[in-house]
Order: structure tokens, then sequence, then C-alpha cells
């Protein structure tokens, strides 16, 4: 049997590190990913799901409309490439909160005292983190098939897509939490949402060829401001006022997220 | 160490139905004691220690716990305790030392004291073969040892158990209990803990507080609610055509109440059972009432329950149940 002494651990605990929003937020990313890294065959599949999209739906896309696309259809499809999979695996991440709300594992973080804001930003970017490792693999792949790589550009492009992410990813924590107690909802909701967004933001297909209306409500998704300053991006420019535009869609999904998912989770344990 | 003041919770189901979970719970805990919060399924236990751990605001009332007020200061209770939920604490796609040295860097250990202490309740709590498995691969009892160790990975003063051995077979909650009892000893701590198993509160508590409805309607030792509200039971088996003189001299017993008189059998409750019986025997005795069988039954707290509420803990259980 150990010796466990009270007073040691109570001074370790008074002399410990400050309290900040960096260091919950690090310390929840770093929980998520755990889980991940112990389980390498997951994230081997996960990693190559972009490629397995962009080699069944690239050449489709080339095939119909390859000539009318600005730098050609790799540079106008890898960056929409990675926005898509920002899409799809922050608006999925409230899946795993409904799942530790379920087995208590989100309650016991709850008391302890971590912000209620890093529960939610951690949590969002650790779905960044494969993304960036995507990010490298799909480039890598592409540029023996003539796309372009402008780094300065794509690390702005990054960064931008981890701001939109943690946005998304905290809606998808607050629709977790408002339903927690029918958990079948949250698929119906977030496919519900997640398929107009992304087909009218321009990312698969271009929407200029399509109809008046569908160009009208393109402008009211924050994702078309999105796709377009990454595209902007991947292409080297990283001051025109489409990237402007990019970012401003993108820090107001974050505020937006972050405020609505704050609220929801602070009432989440009644 | 706890301190509250008319707590209420009111939860609003819809415009028409407010559900008044908790109405008005005053109750002091000193330093070290151990309490069970006993009560049926909906009774007001669960919403009163969430209120406490800053899960939920109370509606009204005021509650300190470990020297701070729940409403204007969570931050600093959620330093001070520890808590172990109904549910399981642990993640379970985590390894078991990954989620207890977690646990003990979001509490402010910096990295090697995490390590350290994590390893030693891993030791303690005889966790120490699972460190490497996955969560979702322990048993119930495994798990639930893994939610007290988290629980425990700061060293609160103070450690909150909802429900600890639900689920549980006995053996493994008999197990739990050594546990937690041992770690209790080693950190002076003070714990609170709610349970609807009777026999878990008699045992393990000091003090028991009984909850119906929202609001204490008991608090005291297991030993002096049962004397107070229960009452020890004499059960006298006399010789046939016997019944009706046997029964007059029950009655004359000091305190004696609720006698009933059945077949050949009588059950009377009094305050102190072992010295009514031998009395009651020397008075059958004396007047030529044959006595076939005498026995003493000791109250259990379901008995209190019974007595307070005019409803037995198991029956709450299932209206309580019926209507969630």
């Amino acid at each position: 049997m150990s010796t466990l002494t009270v007073p040691t651990v109570a001074v370790e605990i008074t002399r410990s590190v400050k309290r900040n929003l960096f260091r919950d937020t690090s310390i929840v990313m770093r929980r998520e990913l755990k889980p991940v890294l112990h389980d390498p065959f997951s994230l081997i599949f996960g990693m190559i799901q972009p490629l397995v999209f962009l080699a069944l739906f690239g050449p489709l896309l080339a095939g119909s409309l390859g000539g009318t696309l600005d730098g050609g259809v790799w540079q106008w499809f890898v960056p929409a490439i990675l926005v898509m999979t920002t899409l799809f695996g922050t608006s999925a991440t409230g899946s795993n909160l409904l799942f530790e709300f379920q087995t208590g594992a989100h309650e016991r973080m709850l008391v302890t005292p971590l912000s209620r804001s890093s529960l939610l930003i951690g949590r969002a970017l650790k779905e960044m983190v494969p993304l960036f490792g995507q990010a490298v693999i799909v480039v890598a792949v592409m540029i023996p098939f003539g796309f372009d790589l402008h780094l300065g550009g794509a690390v702005v492009g990054l960064a931008l897509l981890a701001v939109f992410g943690i946005g998304l990813g905290s809606f998808s924590y607050a629709l977790a939490i408002a339903v927690r107690k029918q958990d079948w909802m949250f698929w119906v909701v977030q496919q519900t949402f997640l398929f107009p967004l992304m087909i009218l933001s321009g990312m698969l297909l271009p929407l200029e060829t399509g109809p008046e209306w569908m160009r009208v409500a393109s402008k009211f998704n924050p994702l078309s401001y999105l796709v377009d300053a990454e595209r902007t991006l991947f292409a080297g420019d990283v001051s025109s006022t489409t990237v402007l535009w990019g970012w401003i869609a993108g820090l107001v999904t974050v505020a937006a997220g972050l405020t609505v998912g704050i609220r929801t989770m602070l009432r989440s344990a009644d | 160490m706890i301190s509250t003041r008319e707590l209420t919770k009111d939860f609003v189901v819809s415009r028409t139905e407010t559900v008044h979970a908790v109405r008005g719970i005053s109750l002091d805990v000193e330093p070290g004691e151990l309490v069970a919060v006993l009560g049926p399924n909906g009774a007001g236990k669960t919403t009163t220690l969430r209120m406490l751990t800053t899960l939920i605001a109370p509606t009204s009332g005021t509650a300190k716990v470990a020297g701070y007020d729940v409403s204007t200061d969570p931050g600093q209770v959620r330093r001070q305790i520890g808590y172990v939920g109904q549910g399981n604490g642990a993640g379970h796609s985590q390894r078991v030392r990954d989620e207890l040295y977690g646990q003990g860097v979001i509490y402010g250990l910096d990295s090697r004291s995490a390590k350290r202490r994590s390893e030693e309740l891993l030791e303690s709590l005889e966790l120490g073969e699972l460190a490497r498995r996955k969560v979702s691969e322990l048993s119930g009892g495994q798990r639930r040892r893994l939610d007290v160790a988290m629980g425990l990975v700061h060293a609160p003063g103070l450690l909150f158990l909802d429900e600890p051995s639900t689920g549980l077979d006995p053996q493994n909650r008999a197990n739990l209990w050594d546990h937690i009892l041992r770690m209790r000893e080693q950190y002076s701590m003070t714990i609170v803990l709610t349970t609807h198993y009777l026999d878990e509160a008699d045992s393990m508590a000091e003090r028991v507080v009984v909850v119906d409805h929202g609001e204490v309607i008991a608090d005291d030792t297991a030993d002096a609610l049962k004397a107070k509200l229960a009452g020890d039971q004499l059960l006298l088996t006399v010789a046939p055509g016997n019944l009706a003189r046997a029964a007059e001299l029950t009655e004359q017993l000091l305190g004696a109440r609720d006698v009933v008189a059945q077949g050949d059998q009588i059950s009377v409750r009094v305050a102190n059972g072992p010295e009514a019986l031998p009395e009651l025997i020397g008075a059958a005795q004396r007047t030529g009432v044959p006595v076939a069988a005498a026995q003493v039954i000791r109250p259990t707290l379901d008995d209190v329950f019974l007595n307070l509420t005019g409803r037995s803990l198991r029956e709450a259980d299932a209206n309580g149940k019926a209507a969630a």
C-alpha cells in the first residue's frame, strides 16, 4: 500500500500553474486526441478519406468542367476538399460529446475547475489536428498531378479553417446538448443542415451555372465566403477582399458558435 | 464543510407544469462527517447533490460548500471538492492511466506530481494491472473504482458520491466500500453520499439524512432514527386460546404501540426490545399464559421510512419510477 498524505498534494496544487483558457483548452484537446493516437488504424482511415473523394469525384469534375475553372480543376477542388473535411469533422464532433453525456464523463468534467469554453474549444480543435495531417497528405499527393502549392497562403488558409472549425464544432456541441434526451435527433439535424450548406457554398460544383435563386441563397451562406477565401489563399493571394470576407465569415461563425455553445453548456446539467 | 439554507430547485417541465424537486433543504455538515442522504427515487437527493457540486444552480436559498457559495463562487467550490457522479467519469475510449493522469493535470498538478499521484491511486485502488486498458473494457466494479480514484486525485477535503454502488453485486459493493473507508481515513475526508440502499446507509454512514418529496424528514444516526422513529418489534407466540389475555399483557408494556394479535401470534412495537421481552415473558408466566416462542426484531431504516411517510421505501421507489 502506498503512503498518501494530504498536505503534499494540497501544497502541489496551490503552487501549481495559473489557470488560463489556453492551458485548459490544451488539456481538453490532448485528452480528446489520446484515443485517436492510441488507435492508428482509425487515424490512417481518416487520413485517406479525402483522397478517396478526390480520386472519385475529381475526374468527373475535370471531365465536365475542366476547361472552365480558374487555374485548373485541382487548384479549384483541393481547397474545397479541405473545407469539406473540416465541415464533416467538426459538425459531427458533437456526437462524441453526446456519448460522454450518456456515460457521465462530461458531467465529471463540468465539476472540475476547467473553464466551460475550453471544453468546447479544446474538443473542436482536436478535430483540426487530423485535418492538418490530411491537408499535408492531400497536397503532397496532388502536387504531381499539377497542383500548385503556395505555402504562405496555404498556412493562412488552414488557420482560417481552424477558426471556422471551432465555431462549427461549438454549434455541433450545442446541438448535441440540445438533443441529449433524444440522441437520434443529432444526426437528423446535422445532415439536414450539412448538405444544403455544402451544396449552396459552391464547394463541389460551381454555382455560376446554377439558377439565380441558388446564387442568391449562397450569399447568405457563411460557408460560401469561406470556400472562396480558401481558393484564393491556396492560389497564393493572401490580401484580397475575398480573403477578408472569408475571415469575417469565420470570425462571425466562431463568435456565434461559442456564444450559443457556452450558453447551452451552462444549462446542460439540468 | 457544508451549510445550506432553504435550498430549493424547480424544474419547469412545460408552461403549466413545474416540478419542485427540492423544497427548502437546510443542512449542515461538519468536517470529517460521513453522511448518507437516503430516499426513494425522485426524492430530490441527486438534485440536491448537483446543486452542492455546482452542476445546477439553485432556484432559491443559499449553499456554502467548503467555504464558498455555490452560486457566486462556483469555481472555488469546484477546486475544493471531489465528485463521483452516477455515471462513469472516465471516457470509454480512454485508457485508465491516461484519464487518471489527465484528471490530476486538470486540477492543477504539474506533470510529475500528476504521474506520481495517479500511480499511487492505481495501486491503492487495485487498478495497477488495468492501467493500460481501455475504460470500455473494464467491468462495472473496476470502472467504479476508477471513478473513485478520479474523484480523489487532488485529495479533496470533501467528497460527494452519487449512488456509488448502484448496479454492483454485493461483493463489489463491499470491496468498493473498503476502499472508500480506507481513503477516508487516510485523507480525513468529509463524505456525502446518496443511496437508496437501506443497508448501505445503515452500515456505512455515521449520519443518515432521510429525504422525501424534496424535504429533509429526518436527520440523525441510524441507531437514533431507529430507536426514535421505529422501535423494536416483539413477536410472541402463545398457546391456542390465550391470545386475548396475552394481548392485554402486551398493552400494559411501557411504551407499547401497534399491538396486533393474529392467529396465535402477537406483535408489538416498543422502544427497547431486549429489555421489554423478558418483562413480557415474565408477566405471561405470572398470569399463566403459556409462551411457545418469542423474538425481538430490530428495525431497519425501511421501518423508519415507513413510520415517517406511511409507505415503505421500496413502494416509494416503484412509484417514483412510474412517475419518472
